[in-house]
């Protein structure tokens, strides 16, 4: 008896352990990024584009990565909704939920999911060659699109599972196709985990560094055209905190802080309106 | 086509067939399903009755591996034939199942749902038909004043009432009922079961059901099956005072659920 309680001990301490290491880790992160990037933040950090290049520059903002970083996450969050919905309602209600064929979609998902994004810019950079493209943000966002694709579908993929065989069968008993099923009723259902979906794949668009290292370039400009090369957040993180300027460093935390401030937002607002949508359905 | 119109409302099958992969589901059915009237499928669990029922509509091939032989008439025209427009098949059969699935929309729109897919446009027709087929269901007492709330919100009773209007709105020539109060109090149930018999003067009824104490309330017609086969049919009281068949006896008699 003795020894089960012991181990039961042991086992409780272990778990409180691990788990609070998770939140110091959570915490450390954030706390360094606060403490030396807020003193950095101001409306000029915002509002302006670098002075004197952003390797050297010591006024001026981020304002160039800001807005890449934003084009770059609207454009593929855009560009990828095309593929996803239609791979979503295809493998759920024009295929059986939990066939073989379904099962082998989601697996091949999970292997793109898998695959290091520096391997996709690699790619990218490799097919850019091939065809002529430069360096630019429209590289960027196609490349960023195929990164999140997988990330989008697998999101709706989880919730169109949970729409039961009942609902769309209702749906097809009164007459209407696949496609008015799919459209009308399961996009409907859904929607909610649709939007979680795109804010998730936001948050990976726009937080990722390698894929759009050797697609978009890096500028001290804001991109005026879909031909230009581009600024992102995480490359301008990398380059001002390589700087052997202090300000500029801390301006990469400063940086920090706002893509951070941005995915946390966008983690909030999913996780809200997940809550939202399960309170809904019961 | 006065040879399509004596049909309208009939249903003959002849030597139906369906095997899911190897298992072989339904064996050789043939039967003519009497018009206007309401008929029982009884039988224990898995003995096909759900399975026979989801071939009226051809809801049976959403399943993948499903394979089927035989005719099956709808108003003398084989709805397995692959020339016929599934849609066509489907909107002559009003579906009500174990479960009500109300569609993400509110009640007036799981109304108008059914008849905006076939086409209607007109906004004071679809009204008209709102308010019609749920008096008919009899609901509009109950939501006549939030018929633009979501159809989620009603009583599961209620729910059900809503699914045998949205089914009825597309003004089909079958009712099909899958176990259909299974899920409901005795009231609702009560309810559905009044409706039913209300409507059989309109409408072919087909009804599966596990409660033989409901297929004798209600039934004008029995059918009996017994592992994938037909084993007995024919009128209701004859079947059920003197059945003629040894499992048919065992299974009224309640030596057999």
């Amino acid at each position: 008896m003795q020894g089960k309680f012991i181990e039961e001990k042991i086992f409780k301490v272990l778990m409180v352990f691990s788990t609070l290491l998770i939140i110091i880790a959570l915490g450390t992160i954030l706390g360094s990024i606060v403490v030396k990037g807020l003193p950095a933040l101001s409306w000029e950090m915002l509002s302006q584009t670098p002075k004197g290049g952003f390797y050297l520059g010591k006024s001026g903002g981020i304002l160039n990565a800001i807005a890449g970083s934003f084009y770059i996450a609207i454009g593929s969050t855009f560009f990828a909704l095309f593929v996803s919905i239609p791979v979503a309602l295809y493998i759920n209600i024009y295929r059986k939920k939990f066939s073989k064929y379904s099962n082998f979609v989601r697996l091949c998902l999970d292997v793109l999911w898998g695959v290091p994004s520096i391997v996709y810019g690699a790619l990218g950079f490799s097919l850019m060659l091939i065809i002529g493209l430069k360096t630019s943000l429209l590289a960027g966002i196609l490349i960023v699109t195929i990164l999140i694709i997988p990330v989008m579908i697998r999101a709706m993929d989880e919730v169109m599972k949970t729409v039961p065989k009942g609902l769309v069968e209702a749906s097809l008993a009164l007459g209407a196709t696949k496609a008015e099923t799919a459209l009308k009723v399961v996009v409907k259902q859904t929607l909610p985990g649709i939007v979680t979906a795109i804010l998730i794949s936001f948050g990976r668009a726009i937080g990722d560094a390698a894929s759009v290292m050797y697609t978009t370039g890096f500028t001290d400009n804001v991109p005026e055209s879909i031909m230009n090369q581009a600024a992102t957040l995480p490359l301008a993180i990398l380059n001002l905190v390589s700087s052997p300027i202090k300000e500029v460093q801390a301006k990469a935390y400063a940086s920090a802080l706002v893509l951070t401030i941005i995915i946390l937002a966008l983690s909030i607002a999913s996780r809200m309106l997940t809550k939202k949508y399960t309170k809904n359905k019961l | 086509m006065s040879q399509i119109e004596n049909n309208k409302g009939s249903i003959q099958v002849q030597n139906l067939n369906v095997y899911y992969g190897e298992r072989h589901a339904l064996k050789n059915l043939n039967i003519e399903i009497p018009k206007h009237k309401l008929t029982a499928i009884i039988g224990p669990s898995g003995c096909g009755k759900t399975t026979f029922l989801k071939c009226f509509n051809r809801l049976i091939e959403t399943n993948e591996n499903v394979n089927i032989t035989g005719q099956f008439l709808v108003d003398g025209q084989n709805i397995f034939d692959p020339k016929v427009e599934i849609t066509s098949i489907r909107k002559k059969m009003g579906l009500l199942s174990q479960r009500p699935y109300p569609l993400p929309m509110s009640i007036y729109d799981n109304i108008t749902y059914g008849p905006r897919i076939h086409g209607e446009r007109n906004k004071t027709k679809m009204a008209e038909t709102v308010e019609y087929y749920l008096k008919q269901a009899s609901l509009w007492e109950e939501v006549k004043d939030r018929l633009h709330s979501p159809a989620s919100a009603l009583s599961i009773g209620q729910q059900q009432r809503l699914c045998l209007a949205r089914g009825l709105a597309v003004a089909p020539e079958f009712i099909l009922g899958d176990e259909p109060t299974s899920a409901l109090d005795p009231i609702s149930s009560k309810h559905i079961e009044q409706k039913f018999i209300e409507l059989k003067n309109q409408y072919t009824i087909v009804v599966v059901t596990h409660s033989l104490r409901q297929a004798r309330r209600i039934a004008d017609y029995i059918v009996f099956m017994y592992l994938g086969e037909i084993i007995e049919h024919g009128p209701a009281k004859e079947l059920l005072s003197n059945p003629q068949h040894q499992l048919t006896k065992d299974y009224v008699t309640g030596e057999m659920s």
